[in-house]
């Protein structure tokens, strides 16, 4: 797994007034999954979208491989709901030059990799979600990229599927490829290799999930009465509850999660006014 | 349902294009309909030829706005001079009586010149060419050729491309290997074949069922047809840059129809129009198409007589395709500047 680390360093991208990403770098080693997660508005499409090339920062560097060696897979999946799931492969086989015993090797193994072997005459826009992200997954992965930027490819995808992605997704890092990937799902970010946490376009937290757990600022608190409701959520049938000063006496003092420590981030900064 | 009420106006407040089509169409529809919808024909284009040129032009009523004589002309100048769309009425007093050519081609000045003439009695001699028989279909279908291919160019393309956009799949093309070039062509040439097979189709059929005569160039029509094409592809190609849904795209691509069809001389014609209304038809790329295919069809006319509404068409083609083609590579955003690691750029 050698090579450049691809990524962004230090960028800052604008839409008109608003600064939608402020200094932000995100590195993605070859072999490696990194999560990018925040609410939303956090800049996590943004940061993808620069890292593709569909976007142009107003300051930093991009390092990225040449178009033919990016995978990208768009929030919307990016499938051609008009054209069968093999009229999409043919496409995007075209586009990247794709062709011959290489693509029919190539669409066969991803296609039975998703599940979306028998379906090949089926028209996109008639598959369920989970089966329209997977394909589009499988198109993004066709032609072997270096650099795969997926766009939340499990929102709104039942569990299952999700699970089926995620198993594509580190197979394409056992592979040798970068990947870098927003996601909404805390647990899935907790299985990548290193994760940045986002927030109003700057970064909140970054790097191994251990260490981001670590970096989570002040307590969590298992409380059955917060006593501050801006600063309590609900994990199932309990509350939590964060507080920027560990000796406080609010319930059971918790070890933090991903989801946790994310949580806490944002309250702290909400709480230093940022 | 106070709250429901409240609600639709508020969404209707920032939908400018629903805002636009309550609001401006119908004094649009107002204005065109007062001033511009309008069959009576108070001027007609004249030339008076032959040795009697000078008399006979005095003694023609008001109606015939003589723009010029021409004592030393023929007979076949003065059909010519029908032909090339000089004046919609020719006299040629080197005749006894006098003979009037009357240009069938512009039916209703046509018509209103033959039932003036007609009033004349055995005085002049009318014989109308191009359409001797004032049939409507002779005149409207080779304008419906524009029409289809206006429709086409602007809502059907238009609405191909806002689907790109909507689906989510424009952002794909843009970060996918291909220039801004190949997915141009590539998504307005299917458009431009279709319209050009039911440019072919349509005027095949005007012929075979209506027995439209088509007396010009098929080569000079097609050349029309292709700048006319680029013109109205372009129109659909920007209504696509400034329309994120397929409806917003349909509602820009009717308020910008709705002009070409009642404005370009198509229906109403353009002598009859207020001279304001006129010169928003003399900025309607239809109106020049029609005057195309009227005159190759109809009157068999050639380049050299056609050399305005070419010359009109093809600037407007190259304004308004150019403007598409950058618009559209701007939302294709590629990735200028972008900072590569040396062994990127290698591979690159």
């Amino acid at each position: 797994m050698t090579g450049p680390a691809w990524g962004l360093r230090g960028v800052t991208v604008r839409y008109g007034r608003a600064t939608a990403l402020d200094d932000v770098t995100l590195l993605t080693p070859p072999g490696a999954v990194v999560a990018l997660v925040g609410g939303d508005g956090a800049g996590k499409t943004t940061a993808l979208r620069t890292l593709a090339g569909a976007l142009r920062p107003a300051s930093g560097t991009v390092a990225a491989p040449a178009l033919p060696e990016i995978g990208f897979m768009p929030t919307t999946s990016g499938v051609w709901r008009e054209l069968t799931v093999d009229e999409n492969v043919s496409f995007v086989a075209a586009a990247y030059g794709v062709r011959g015993a290489e693509l029919r090797d190539r669409r066969d193994a991803l296609l039975a990799q998703a599940g979306l072997d028998g379906v090949g005459d089926r028209l996109a826009g008639h598959l369920s979600g989970g089966m329209r992200q997977k394909l589009a997954f499988c198109l993004a992965m066709l032609h072997r990229p270096r650099l795969l930027v997926l766009d939340e490819p499990s929102t709104g995808v039942d569990p299952v599927s999700r699970v089926d992605l995620w198993r594509m997704i580190s197979q394409a890092a056992a592979q040798g490829a970068a990947v870098a990937m927003a996601t909404t799902y805390l647990d899935e970010a907790e299985r990548a290799s290193s994760v940045l946490v986002l927030d109003a376009g700057r970064v909140l937290l970054s790097g191994a999930p251990a260490d981001v757990v670590a970096q989570a600022p002040g307590a969590v608190f298992r409380t059955d009465r917060p006593t501050v409701r801006e600063r309590a959520w609900r994990r199932g049938r309990e509350y939590r509850e964060w507080s920027p000063d560990a000796a406080s006496d609010l319930g059971t003092r918790l070890t933090v999660d991903l989801e946790d420590a994310v949580i806490s981030a944002s309250l702290a900064k909400e709480a230093a006014g940022g | 349902m106070r709250a429901m009420i409240l609600k639709e106006f508020r969404e209707l407040r920032r939908d400018r294009r629903t805002l636009a089509m309550l609001v401006v169409l119908p004094v649009v529809l107002l204005v065109i309909f007062g001033y511009a919808a309008n069959f009576t024909i108070d001027t007609i284009t004249t030339r008076v030829v032959g040795p009697q040129s000078d008399t006979v032009a005095a003694a023609l009523p008001e109606l015939f706005d003589v723009t010029g004589t021409d004592p030393d002309a023929t007979t076949q100048d003065a059909q010519d001079l029908v032909q090339d769309d000089v004046a919609d009425v020719v006299i040629d007093t080197s005749t006894t009586p006098p003979t009037a050519f009357v240009d069938g081609s512009s039916l209703f000045v046509a018509q209103t010149a033959d039932a003036a003439l007609g009033r004349a009695g055995d005085q002049v001699s009318v014989e109308i060419l191009y359409n001797p028989d004032l049939e409507t279909s002779w005149v409207m279908v080779p304008a419906l050729v524009g029409l289809i291919l206006t429709f086409i160019g602007t809502i059907i393309t238009s609405i191909g491309l806002v689907r790109e956009r909507q689906a989510g799949t424009l952002e794909q093309l843009a970060v996918m290997p291909l220039r801004p070039s190949d997915v141009i062509i590539g998504k307005i040439a299917p458009y431009f074949i279709l319209a050009s097979v039911d440019m072919l189709l349509v005027t095949l059929l005007g012929v075979w069922i209506f027995g439209i005569p088509f007396n010009g160039s098929p080569w000079l029509f097609a050349l029309g047809g292709a700048i006319f094409l680029f013109v109205v592809l372009g129109i659909g190609v920007l209504i696509s840059t400034v329309s994120q849904t397929q409806g917003q795209a349909i509602q820009t691509a009717i308020l910008i129809l709705m002009p070409q069809i009642l404005l370009s001389g198509f229906i109403f014609p353009l002598q009859a129009m207020a001279p304001a209304i006129r010169w928003i038809g003399y900025c309607l790329p239809l109106t020049y198409f029609v005057k195309i295919s009227q005159g190759v069809m109809l009157r068999g006319s050639d380049l050299a007589a056609l050399w305005l509404p070419f010359t009109v068409l093809t600037g407007m083609a190259l304004v308004v395709f150019t403007a598409a083609v950058l618009r559209f590579r701007r939302d294709l955003a590629p990735a200028a500047g972008r900072e590569m690691p040396a062994e990127a750029e290698v591979r690159a």
